[in-house]
This record gives structure tokens, C-alpha cells and sequence, in this order.
């Protein structure tokens, strides 16, 4: 596996927007490309492996120059070697999921046994290996996904890109998926650029995330500065929910000095990275600690209050204790009964059972 | 159509309860047109008789246009694929520009009328034609009345069938599956053999079918541009009609033979185009 550094800078021009973007990947490491629907985030994919031709820029993996648009080089996405993994596995339907896997190192000379046997380690690795005999067709979702990511990995890419890998699995699905991509992307040395419209994504799975909105970047940076102190109003508004960062413990994320407990949704490692992650609405605001009840609290500091829509009022607040902007959803009554004003200290308390416990990237 | 929503290619199940009912007034006019299409072949049946049947079946001259029948359609069906499947792939997948006339061109012979592109392959491929004098002169071939000329006919009027079927395959398969190939370091002619082809099968059976049963009906380009030649060019609809003035008994017992391979085709191959799917 070799392992190259992705530069891109490319202008696409396109009747609705112009997209004009620029970053860099490390070997190893994982670029989440968010924003709304339409932002260009698939357009990035689609230039990166050749699919389509940028206006202007280039990109470069390593040595390798795979397009420059003043010195009229496209190298064709056969000879690019990247990897894709989409919304839809896309696998072969009349090939069974071992030859689906075996597809790629077959198209790169290997013979028939070689690949079948790589193919097979691969359907290990991605917990798929039962499967190897069957049909795409007999496969259920999160299923064909696992093979389509053993098939992606099987052609030894020097750049993976995934594309919305999570977006078309089912609630049940997902979680096991994001947890799988988890640890491949954790023990691979290309770098991989992720697109996907759900925060929970880039926290998981992306040590960087690159923001788009209306074809440019809007901020770019360190996975958990980004989305725990957001620059820009829109990035925090697809924050959107709670996020606080930390290093793993038993069955909670240690922040600070304070433990925030929960349900552990994919398995994590003791001293390593973790999220606590839960809704604006789950939490409840507490002008007096609260005492005796298995809550997790956290003292903060109003910063904002804004009425949304006719029966909720968001309040944003931060904390001393570990570096995150926290909001909760309350009614109006609620917030008038307590009487709350920005600059006021309260306590945010929510439920363990409302909060959810991943694993985090190293970013 | 977008393949599956949440599980892969899996179809959303068809729902018996969500029939959409007919209204009454329809039923008529449905019935007048199942009528219009069942009673003539009907008709064709009770004109048989069945004691001069199975004599009239074997005569030299019904298994001579039958055995060129059978023979010109084949091979203009193989001649259709051959040449028609590339044309689909060119229509379905290259940016050329003019690719819209170019797909309009195709079209031509399904609404042209078959006479009419007789007497255009007579022009071109005839000994005073363009092409035709070209022929003759440097290489001594001649065309017109042969039975070159029944298989030309034929794939004249029968290949934009395959064309048009596999293009529009091709075209609601979309390329997603090809660009998945090419990110698995599959080139052009290896995502072609492994990857479209498989994928085109079931398309490819149901137009061959089609394509077969039109070329076997085929009548008016072929009398136009090969004449009607006992065992060279008189091919079963064209015996059917020379017949008929003479002795109708005959026509009819080889018209049966046309209807029993038309059913054939349809029960046995059944092409999905002729079920209403695509």
C-alpha cells in the first residue's frame, strides 16, 4: 500500500453554482467533506476519480499528477486507483459477493485463485465472510454495504473516497457500519475523503472536516474545533447536536472532570477518543443541581437564547469544565418560569439513556 | 429507475390491494380491441381443413419458404446484434454532439413504410445505385434478387427493434455500474465483457426475440428489393401472398405455421417488452 499525500484545487463551473475548492489529505488520514444537499460535496468525489473534469486546478496523489487543467492532463479513473464506496453498494448482481470482492484485483491482473483468496480475507475483515456464496440480491442492506467496502478495499486503492456510505442504511444498520469503517479507516495509511450530510460521520470517522456551503468552503479544520466551536452560523446549525469530546471510560466519555455517561452505540477503547452525543431537546435546565438521580449535569453559562418557532426556545450556553458550546431545546414557559437571561448560571441535566457514546477519530 | 431505496436492488412489493379500479365505460372499447386482434387468427383457424393439412404443411413449396424463412430471419438477427448492440452502447453512452439525429435516424425504418425501404435499398444497393454499380463493377457482386438482399430487407426493418430495446436498457441502467468498475481498475473493453454485457442479458433476450419475429413477418421491403424467387428470396409471407391467389387452403396452412411460431415465441421466450415490462 503506498501512501500519498492527496492534494486538490479545482474550480468546476456548473449552471446552478460554481464550486471552487482546495485541501489537502496525509497519508492516513480522513477528510469529512459536509454541508447542505447540493452544496457540491458528491462533485468533489466525481472530480477526484475522474468521473468528471474539473474547469480549472489540478490534483495530485503523491508524485502522481492525475489532472491538471492548464497542461491538459486526465488520467482515466481505471488508472487512478481509488477506491468508491456510495450510498448504494452498487455490487454486481449476477456475480456472488466473493467474486464481487475478487472483481477488482481480477481487473488488476491477479489470478482467478489469488483474488478469490485475497477477496476471501477481505470478507473476513469486514465480518462478511458467511456471505461470500451469496447473491447481492439475497443481501440485506447494511450486508451488501460491508461487501461493497471489501470490495473497494480488495483493489488496494491509493485514495479511498466514500460517499455517503451510511446515508441508505436503515437505524439498525448504520451504527454497526460506522463502527466498521471505524476501524478500517483507524488501521489504513492512504488518505480517504468522506462526504456525508450527518455530523455523526465526521465525528466517528474523520480526523478533518471541510464545510461547503454554495460551492466554496466555508471552514476547515480539526474535526472537534470545528463542530464544537462553530465559526459560522451554519455550520452550527448542522452541528445541531450536543457534542462533547473526550477520552473513553466505562461506559462514558471523561470531559474534563466530569463523566458523562451513556448508551455505548459502538464500541470504545478505554483512554482513547470518544463522543458523548445527544439532542438540544433532551436536555433539561435546572436553576439548582440536581441530587440523587443517575443525570448527568453540567454547571454552564448561558451565551444565547432564541426563540424557535412557536413553542421551543434554543438556548445556547458554555461550560468551564471542557471546551464545547452546548444548546437545549425548552418551551417558552419553561424559560419564563425559571426566568432565564444570557449570562445566568444553570445546570443542563440530561438522561443517560439520551445520550449516545461513539468513538471518536484521533482529530 | 433508481435501484432499491434502502436495500440494495431489492423491488418495493407490488401490492394486490392497491388495484386502481377500470372505469365501466372503458370495458367496451377494451373488449371491441381484444376482439379486433383474437377473432381474425380465430377465423384463420376455422378456415383450416384439417384432412388437407398435414399434405398442404409438407409440400416442397411451404418447407422451402418456411426453411428460407427461418434461415434469412436468423441470420439478420445475428447480423442485428452484430451491428445493432454497438449502435445502442454508441447512442447510449458517447457525448458525441448530433447524437439526437443521429437517434432519430434509427427510428426511420419503425415508421417507414416497408415498401418504401425496398425501393431505397434498390436505389442504393441496385445495379444502377450508388453503392450497387460500385459493387457490381469492382468486385461482380450483385444484390437485388438474391438472398442477400431477403437478409438485408430484413435487418433494414427489424434491427432498430434490438437498437432501440437495448439502448433504452442501457439508459435506465444507467453508467453507475460501469464507474464502479472503473474505480476497481477495470479499462473500457474489460468493464464492457465483465460488467455491461452481463448486465444487458436479460434486455438482449427479450429484443432478440423481437427483433426475430420481425424479420420473419418481414414482406414489403422484401418483395420490393428481392422479389418474390421460389427458394431463393420467396420467404413464408411471401409465399403466403403468392399462394392465396391460386390455392387459399395453402396460404392458410402456412399462415398456421407463422401463427404457431409467433405463439411460440411468446409463450416460450416470452420477451419482457411484450409482457409490458421493460
Amino acid at each position: 500500500m503506498s501512501a500519498a499525500r492527496l492534494r486538490a484545487g479545482i474550480t468546476l463551473r456548473r449552471a446552478a453554482f460554481t464550486l471552487e475548492v482546495a485541501f489537502a489529505v496525509e497519508p492516513g488520514e480522513v477528510l469529512a467533506i459536509v454541508g447542505p444537499n447540493g452544496a457540491g460535496k458528491s462533485t468533489v468525489l466525481s472530480a477526484l476519480s475522474g468521473l468528471v473534469e474539473p474547469d480549472h486546478g489540478s490534483i495530485e496523489l503523491g508524485d502522481h499528477r492525475w489532472f491538471d487543467a492548464e497542461r491538459a492532463v486526465s488520467v482515466a479513473t481505471h488508472r487512478r486507483g481509488v477506491g468508491l464506496l456510495a450510498q448504494q453498494p452498487l455490487l454486481f448482481p449476477y456475480l456472488s459477493a466473493l467474486d464481487n470482492v475478487a472483481f477488482g484485483p481480477r481487473a488488476g491482473g491477479v489470478r482467478k485463485a489469488a483474488a478469490r483468496a485475497r477477496a476471501h480475507a477481505w470478507l473476513e475483515e469486514v465480518g462478511a465472510a458467511e456471505l461470500a456464496a451469496r447473491r447481492p440480491g439475497g443481501l440485506s442492506g447494511g450486508q451488501a454495504q460491508r461487501v461493497a467496502l471489501a470490495r473497494a478495499l480488495a483493489a488496494d486503492p491509493d485514495l479511498l473516497l466514500l460517499d455517503e456510505p451510511l446515508a441508505a442504511l436503515d437505524v439498525d444498520a448504520a451504527p454497526d457500519m460506522r463502527g466498521l469503517l471505524h476501524r478500517v479507516l483507524r488501521g489504513q495509511r492512504r488518505p480517504t475523503v468522506l462526504v456525508t450530510h450527518d455530523v455523526l460521520d465526521a465525528v466517528v470517522l474523520a480526523d478533518r472536516v471541510l464545510v461547503l456551503s454554495e460551492g466554496g468552503a466555508v471552514e476547515q479544520g480539526v474535526t472537534r474545533e470545528v463542530l464544537a466551536r462553530p465559526r459560522t452560523a451554519f455550520t452550527a446549525r448542522i452541528a445541531g447536536l450536543n457534542l462533547v469530546g473526550g477520552t473513553g471510560g466505562d461506559s462514558a466519555v471523561l470531559a474534563g472532570d466530569v463523566a458523562i455517561s451513556g448508551r455505548v452505540v459502538e464500541p470504545i477503547e478505554r483512554d482513547r477518543p470518544a463522543a458523548a452525543v445527544f439532542a438540544p431537546s433532551a436536555v433539561a435546565v435546572h436553576r439548582q443541581p440536581p441530587h440523587g438521580s443517575p443525570r448527568n449535569a453540567v454547571r454552564v453559562r448561558l451565551t444565547g437564547l432564541e426563540p424557535r418557532g412557536e413553542d421551543v426556545v434554543r438556548l445556547r450556553a458554555a461550560t468551564r469544565t471542557f471546551e464545547a458550546v452546548l444548546a437545549a431545546d425548552v418551551t417558552p414557559a419553561a424559560a419564563a418560569e425559571l426566568s432565564l437571561a444570557v449570562d445566568d448560571e444553570v445546570w443542563f441535566v440530561v438522561k443517560a439513556t439520551e445520550v449516545a457514546i461513539h468513538p471518536a477519530s484521533d482529530g | 429507475m433508481r435501484f432499491g431505496t434502502r436495500r440494495g436492488t431489492r423491488r418495493p412489493p407490488a401490492s394486490a390491494s392497491a388495484r386502481v379500479r377500470v372505469p365501466v365505460p372503458l370495458w367496451l372499447p377494451a373488449i371491441v380491441a381484444l376482439a379486433l386482434v383474437v377473432l381474425p387468427v380465430l377465423g384463420l383457424l376455422t378456415r383450416i381443413d384439417p384432412t388437407r393439412l398435414p399434405t398442404l404443411l409438407t409440400s416442397p413449396e411451404a418447407l422451402a419458404a418456411l426453411n428460407l424463412s427461418l434461415h434469412t430471419s436468423l441470420i439478420s438477427t445475428a447480423l442485428s446484434v452484430v451491428l445493432g448492440g454497438p449502435l445502442a452502447l454508441v447512442l447510449a453512452r458517447s457525448r458525441l454532439p448530433g447524437l439526437r439525429v443521429v437517434r432519430a435516424l434509427v427510428l426511420l425504418p419503425l415508421v417507414l413504410p416497408p415498401v418504401v425501404g425496398g425501393l431505397a435499398l434498390l436505389y442504393l444497393l441496385g445495379r444502377t445505385g450508388v453503392l450497387g454499380g460500385l459493387l457490381e463493377n469492382v468486385f461482380g457482386l450483385t444484390i437485388p434478387y438474391t438472398t442477400s438482399a431477403v437478409v438485408l430487407a430484413q435487418t433494414f426493418v427489424a434491427m432498430p427493434f434490438l437498437v432501440v430495446g437495448l439502448e433504452g436498457s442501457l439508459r435506465t441502467a444507467g453508467a453507475r455500474y460501469e464507474q464502479v468498475a472503473a474505480t476497481l481498475g477495470a479499462g473500457p473493453w474489460l468493464t464492457f465483457r465483465r460488467v455491461t454485457l452481463p448486465l444487458l442479458l436479460p434486455a438482449l433476450g427479450s429484443s432478440l426475440v423481437l427483433t426475430f419475429a420481425r424479420a420473419l413477418g418481414e414482406f414489403g421491403a422484401t418483395i420490393t428489393f428481392a422479389g418474390s424467387l421460389r427458394g431463393t428470396t420467396r420467404t413464408l409471407p411471401l409465399a403466403i401472398y403468392t399462394t392465396a391467389q391460386s390455392d387459399v387452403d395453402a396460404a392458410v396452412a402456412m399462415s398456421l405455421l407463422l401463427v404457431v411460431i409467433a405463439l411460440v415465441v411468446i409463450v416460450v421466450a416470452r420477451p419482457k417488452a411484450v409482457e409490458g415490462r421493460s
